[in-house]
């Protein structure tokens, strides 16, 4: 498989009125193309700034992150986030927020008609073709997200990076997303980072959990390879061995290596 | 709560088929009941129906006149009292006389209240109109750019609790005529509002939205049609309410001073005259103005106003 992204002893440190806060150190970590991969830890150690990183969002204070053969210098559209808060511009249509990263990126080669017909190819994937030409304050909290998934595949990234994209949604909503997204995936073969919380959320989607250690100067504890046939389905799940196995590991990592202080 | 033990009442005793066609004054008065007795009174019978709305519609009124007819009587025993304040009664007659013929015109000196009312309105829209042409890009600059917020802050804290008639003389030495003195002052009052709602709008511009520009790398023009304009423009509308309003309590101070046509000049005038009927009248023309210019800007800002949080 080929690498695409190279985390190069990535550090961060942020200046705050206190001195300096060292939140992220000697990251290493490669995502190969079409690999799906997950980072987790406990609130406050940095997964959402490693990701950030990825993006472009941030810089590092040490280290480097390339992508595709470049210095991640700052954000671009071939690295497509996929917000928690899926940050869609009220003022416009589910279809106009969808248009706005298509016209970005292919607007330069494609006339109207083509970008118009990518824009609901996307939008049609997530199964919202109905709320098309609905404003964001008009659907649910599922709803906007699936279109916020919708923009940012529609793109065609090189990579998509998400975080926490369904922390915001009930547990219903939330596996209804996670069946869509493994079926995105499966469809796109696209290179996906993560940021979750959720133990079960990590093991269905990912090939690879990065287990995140507490923070302040937080690092990479433990890389879990989740040996699991794809396309999986959370009902067979329930009973395999792997699936026990590779929870078992997570929440060993987290509720006894890094056992959280009383916050 | 009345109401809604009242249609269960009639819905138990008087159990309407469900196949019975709703008429469209009950679809409204649906809509406008709690949920829980909504399911009930959809299948009321007919005649009760109208009787509920109008009494909803008097208790609304009730408080607001009772509030106008003791207003009216306070005014009524002091105008007994006082001779020089004219009676409700005498008032009623003498707007009747004037709004008969709103669009006389006599020369300068003498116009109709209409002419009076739409002077005053045009010089507080081209007052205003240059403020906003001014405000809003100057606050879009010093809320984008923190070394001219620096550079400014200290300049409108300054000047902006000056009272804008204090403004006139200067006016008058610099344009030589009382009319383009007056919107002078309109343009200082209007200012102030204009450049702080709208610099405020463009700091409270949500991260998430400009993190959105950045991942899909938007041309400046795109961030700023797409994504600057659209989140400011419930801010600029609230400066642009708050100067309008305060653009039309300057107006009558400023034509009090400067005379001509216009509305505070005609109080004025009146006042010379001694027709105090004709004073009270404008205090409620005035009222009345500047309650619809307020209520046209909130129908404006409600059309462009977004839940953030949806």
């Amino acid at each position: 498989m080929k690498s695409l992204v190279q985390i190069e002893n990535v550090g961060m440190s942020f200046e705050t009125k206190k001195g300096s806060f060292v939140a992220l150190r000697d990251i290493n970590l490669q995502i190969n193309e079409g690999e799906v991969v997950s980072l987790i830890g406990h609130s406050g150690c940095g997964k959402s700034t490693l990701l950030n990183l990825i993006a472009g969002l941030t810089l590092p204070t040490d280290g480097a992150l390339i992508c595709g053969g470049r210095e991640i210098a700052g954000p671009g559209p071939e690295r497509a986030v996929v917000f928690q808060n899926h940050s869609l511009l009220p003022w416009l249509t589910c279809f106009e927020n969808v248009y706005l990263g298509v016209e970005r990126v292919f607007g330069q080669k494609e006339g109207k008609a083509k970008l118009k017909a990518r824009t609901m190819a996307a939008i049609e994937m997530v199964h919202m073709a109905h709320a098309a030409d609905k404003h964001p304050g008009e659907i649910s909290g599922g709803m906007k997200q699936r279109i916020g998934i919708a923009r940012a595949f529609a793109m065609e990234p090189k990579i998509l990076l998400m975080d926490e994209p369904f922390g915001a949604l009930d547990a219903l909503t939330r596996a209804a997303l996670q069946d869509e997204l493994i079926g995105v995936m499966q469809k796109t073969g696209a290179t996906v980072v993560m940021v979750t919380h959720d133990v079960d959320e990590a093991v269905l989607l990912s090939d690879r959990v990065v287990m995140l250690t507490n923070g302040p100067a937080a690092t990479i504890g433990e890389i879990l390879e989740v040996n699991l046939a794809k396309p999986r389905n959370r009902l067979t799940l329930a009973n395999d061995a792997e699936y026990t196995r590779c929870r078992a590991a997570i929440i060993e990592f987290l509720y006894q290596k890094q056992v959280r202080k009383a916050a | 709560m009345s109401a809604a033990s009242l249609s269960l009442t009639a819905n138990s005793s008087n159990p309407a088929p469900a196949a019975e066609p709703t008429s469209p004054a009950r679809t409204t008065e649906n809509h406008m009941t709690s949920a829980a007795p909504t399911t009930i009174a959809a299948s009321k019978p007919a005649p009760k129906n109208y009787a509920e709305p109008i009494g909803r519609a008097l208790r609304a009124l009730l408080p607001p006149i009772l509030g106008f007819a003791l207003l009216v009587g306070i005014w009524a025993i002091v105008s007994m009292k006082n001779k020089g304040i004219p009676t409700p009664e005498v008032v009623w007659h003498a707007a009747v006389t004037l709004f008969s013929d709103p669009f006389y015109s006599n020369g300068p000196n003498d116009q109709g209240i209409g002419w009076n009312i739409l002077s005053s309105l045009k010089r507080v829209a081209i007052g205003f109109g240059f403020a906003a042409a001014v405000g809003i890009p100057l606050g879009f600059m010093i809320g984008r750019f923190k070394f001219l917020s620096a550079a400014l802050d200290p300049i409108i804290s300054l000047l902006r609790p000056v009272s804008p008639l204090a403004w006139l003389p200067i006016g008058l030495l610099v344009f030589k005529k009382a009319d383009p003195a007056a919107t002078w002052t309109i343009f200082i009052c209007s200012i102030w509002p204009m450049i702080l709602n709208t610099a405020q709008g463009v700091q409270r511009v949500p991260q998430d939205y400009l993190n959105v520009a950045r991942v899909l790398n938007l041309s400046e023009w795109k961030v700023i049609t797409k994504i600057l304009f659209p989140s400011v423009l419930p801010y600029m509308l609230t400066g642009i309410r708050l100067s309008i309003g305060t653009a039309w309590l300057v107006i009558v101070a400023a034509e009090m001073l400067t005379g001509g046509v216009g509305i505070g000049f005609w109080v004025w005038d009146e006042w010379n005259n001694l027709k105090v009927e004709h004073i009270i009248i404008a205090i409620f023309v005035i009222g009345l103005v500047g309650l619809l210019l307020e209520q046209l800007l909130i129908q404006i800002a409600k059309k462009f106003s977004y839940d953030s949080n949806s």
